[in-house]
């Protein structure tokens, strides 16, 4: 029996293509801002207990219980601080372009669920923070906003609900670190961003000091239709634990890249049949997968074709879901070259707070290099993940653990790649010297 | 000659431009009565006595600018920094700070287009080395500017674009599913200042597979209500 592929009526974001205007006449059209104010009568604790209900995880790449997350949250506020909802459309993991569709295709999606979400956290705004270099999408965003608020849904008496609520744009300007939630409340306060020791937790002092909670644009831009059609919806699709529908994006070697919205669980391959054409050059010249952004450990073809797309089946892997940001590379792809790559990044991005990032980062990219010509001992294989291991679990945020993951999975299944760059490179210099 | 090049690859950064040429001429820099329209609209985003929170966007305002007085697209001189810090009543290092952590902030001079080519690994898989190659063709190198002004190349980190791989973003526009031969006619294009359509190269509307939807195809003709099949 095949997977039970989403149908498009079960789709949430019906314009991810952008065929359809983004503006709100269209929106509305498609079914948004409907009876929004009815759905805020429902209540602080009803809406979140339904979000629990639906058992939506984060959607930017840790999987945690979204309305586990929310109520955190204070209920009251004794010393009159505000709480904020801040939204993370920094989308910059390698793989990941997810959010740019809502961003400019499906906007108005966002600002609703802001305003539900901020309500359920009694948030008295939300600041929506997209990276620098998504000028259209930060262009079509403040559009929306401006439009949500002169037809009344966001501001004083946001949708006739009786609750006030602001939307803010704030435009990133090129750190991936800001995606980091604690270096985003840096960032926004007109800072450099660079993450904070926690505790404390945002919710209980991020943004100026206020209680804070730092939602994914997909977290929050699915929040209104799953209140619509109900928790028990949501929660029909995908395995248990993993439920949900979720947009994912291939790139790399398959035959036609896309972004495209699915249940959750679906079987890798059925994936990539259906939605991308097949593997380039057929399923025999797949080599392995970076099946959730950057961050997480490649899986190689054999153990990746069966496999359910979602946060337990990948675990299982020893990768992970992440952003769903599903980079395919086929027998063309020199794979030391391309986990090297991802050492550059990281190397790049590296806010140099921590000494074990800023420094580790560096010398595991230039030993990496290395490792693309063999240009090193067989021993050096060792000291390499050797020291992924130091710097992973030793930095205030997870952008340590993020560069040596790629590496760990790399040195564990393509060791024998490694080493044979390594004797090969020691057979010619042999040969040159002996001639 | 050796030397300079060695500098310019260990420490990664622009040389910041002569300071007392660029106070000369940068000195007695000024919003715009529009651009400050807009700097007290991005102040107001924010709770009172929270203004320092726009420093990103003014910054971004004033190299925008600063591009708009050059032709270029833009960059941040020393007293243009001062200016915004002062605007937002904060220290000047503080601006500094920021404009100097954020890679979207210029600290020397661009040409008219700064082509900034990703080469992050999505990219890589899908041929950025070509579209680098055909940057390289045309007489650009990493970092530096063409002698007639009017290219900078940069290679940059993933621009969020990774199923429209390998792209481009020149200026404020993306450019995307390139390959060598449509990169090369981009960068003819823009030199001989014609219009070029932005976003996918190939007749793709955004994200879709190439050749059109699999999925939702009822709204590539009309905005479909999907909400009488629920």
């Amino acid at each position: 029996m095949g997977f039970d592929f989403l149908q498009d009526k079960d789709r949430i974001f019906t314009n991810v293509y952008g065929f359809q205007s983004w503006d709100l006449k269209a929106s509305q059209k498609r079914g948004d801002w409907d009876k929004t104010a009815d759905i805020i009568k429902r209540g602080n604790d009803k809406i979140i207990e339904e979000m629990k209900e639906s058992g939506l995880r984060g959607r930017g790449g840790a999987g945690f219980p979204t309305g586990l997350k929310w109520s955190f949250m204070p209920k009251e506020s004794p010393d009159g601080r505000p709480s904020f909802l801040v939204i993370n459309a920094d989308e910059s993991e390698p793989g990941s372009c997810k959010d740019r569709e809502i961003l400019r295709n499906d906007p108005h999606k966002l600002i609703e669920g802001a305003l539900i979400a901020g309500f359920a956290m009694r948030a008295r705004a939300a600041y929506i923070y997209i990276r620098g270099e998504y000028i259209m999408e930060a262009k079509v965003m403040e559009a929306a906003v401006k439009e949500a608020y002169d037809a009344g849904l966001i501001g004083k008496n946001a949708a006739k609900s009786g609750y006030d609520f602001d939307v803010f744009v704030h435009r990133g300007a090129g750190a991936y670190i800001c995606g980091e939630e604690t270096a985003m409340i840096e960032s926004l306060e007109g800072k450099k961003g660079q993450p904070r020791l926690k505790p404390p937790f945002p919710a209980g002092a991020g943004l100026y000091g206020c209680p804070t909670t730092v939602n994914n644009v997909e977290s929050i831009a699915v929040v209104p239709t799953i209140l619509r059609r109900g928790a028990s919806w949501f929660a029909g699709f995908g395995r248990e634990n993993n439920h949900g529908t979720k947009l994912f994006q291939v790139s790399g070697h398959v035959d036609k890249p896309a972004v495209f919205e699915e249940a959750m669980s679906i079987p890798f391959k059925d994936m990539i049949e259906k939605h991308c054409g097949g593997i380039t050059g057929g399923w025999d010249n797949l080599l392995a997968v970076i099946p959730g952004g950057s961050s997480v450990p490649l899986v190689p073809a054999e153990q990746i074709m069966d496999a359910p797309m979602d946060f337990d089946g990948l675990k299982d892997l020893g990768s992970g879901l992440g952003t769903a940001a599903v980079i395919v590379m086929d027998k063309s792809t020199d794979i030391v070259r391309a986990i090297s790559r991802l050492s550059y990044f990281y190397k790049h991005e590296s806010c140099g707070q921590c000494t074990p990032c800023r420094e580790g980062t560096g010398w595991m990219w230039r030993v990496m290099e290395k490792m693309r010509d063999g240009d090193a001992e067989i021993g050096d294989i060792d000291t390499l993940y050797e020291v992924t291991k130091q710097v992973e679990g030793h930095t205030i945020c997870a952008l340590g653990d993020a560069a040596a993951w790629p590496i760990q999975g790399l040195i564990r299944h393509f060791r024998p790649e490694m080493e044979r760059r390594i004797n090969e490179n020691k057979g010619t210099e042999v040969l040159e010297a002996a001639e | 000659m050796i030397r300079e090049t060695k500098v310019i690859v260990m420490a990664e950064a622009p040389n910041i431009p002569d300071e007392i040429e660029v106070r000369a001429k940068w000195g007695d820099f000024k919003f715009t009565p529009a651009n400050d329209k807009l700097a007290k609209w991005q102040v107001a985003k924010y709770p009172e006595g929270r203004q320092k929170s726009a420093v990103m966007a003014l910054l971004d305002l004033a190299q925008r600018q600063v591009g708009a007085d050059t032709k270029t697209q833009g960059w941040l001189p020393v007293p243009v920094i001062e200016y915004v810090a002062a605007y937002l009543d904060m220290p000047y290092m503080r601006a500094y700070e920021v404009a100097t952590f954020y890679t979207m902030y210029n600290l020397a001079p661009v040409g008219r287009f700064h082509v900034q080519v990703c080469g992050t690994t999505p990219c890589m898989l899908r041929g950025s080395d070509d579209v680098m190659a055909a940057c390289k063709n045309k007489g650009m190198a990493k970092g530096k500017t063409t002698p007639d002004g009017l290219f900078t190349l940069t290679e940059v980190e993933c621009m969020g674009n990774c199923s429209n791989a390998p792209m481009v973003q020149i200026n404020d526009d993306n450019y995307e599913d390139l390959d060598y031969d449509i990169m090369t006619r981009i960068l003819e294009d823009l030199a001989e200042g014609k219009e070029i359509p932005v976003g996918s190269q190939i007749g793709r509307k955004t994200s879709e597979p190439q050749g059109g939807p699999v999925i939702l195809k009822d709204m590539v003709k009309a905005n479909h209500d999907y909400r009488k099949e629920w």
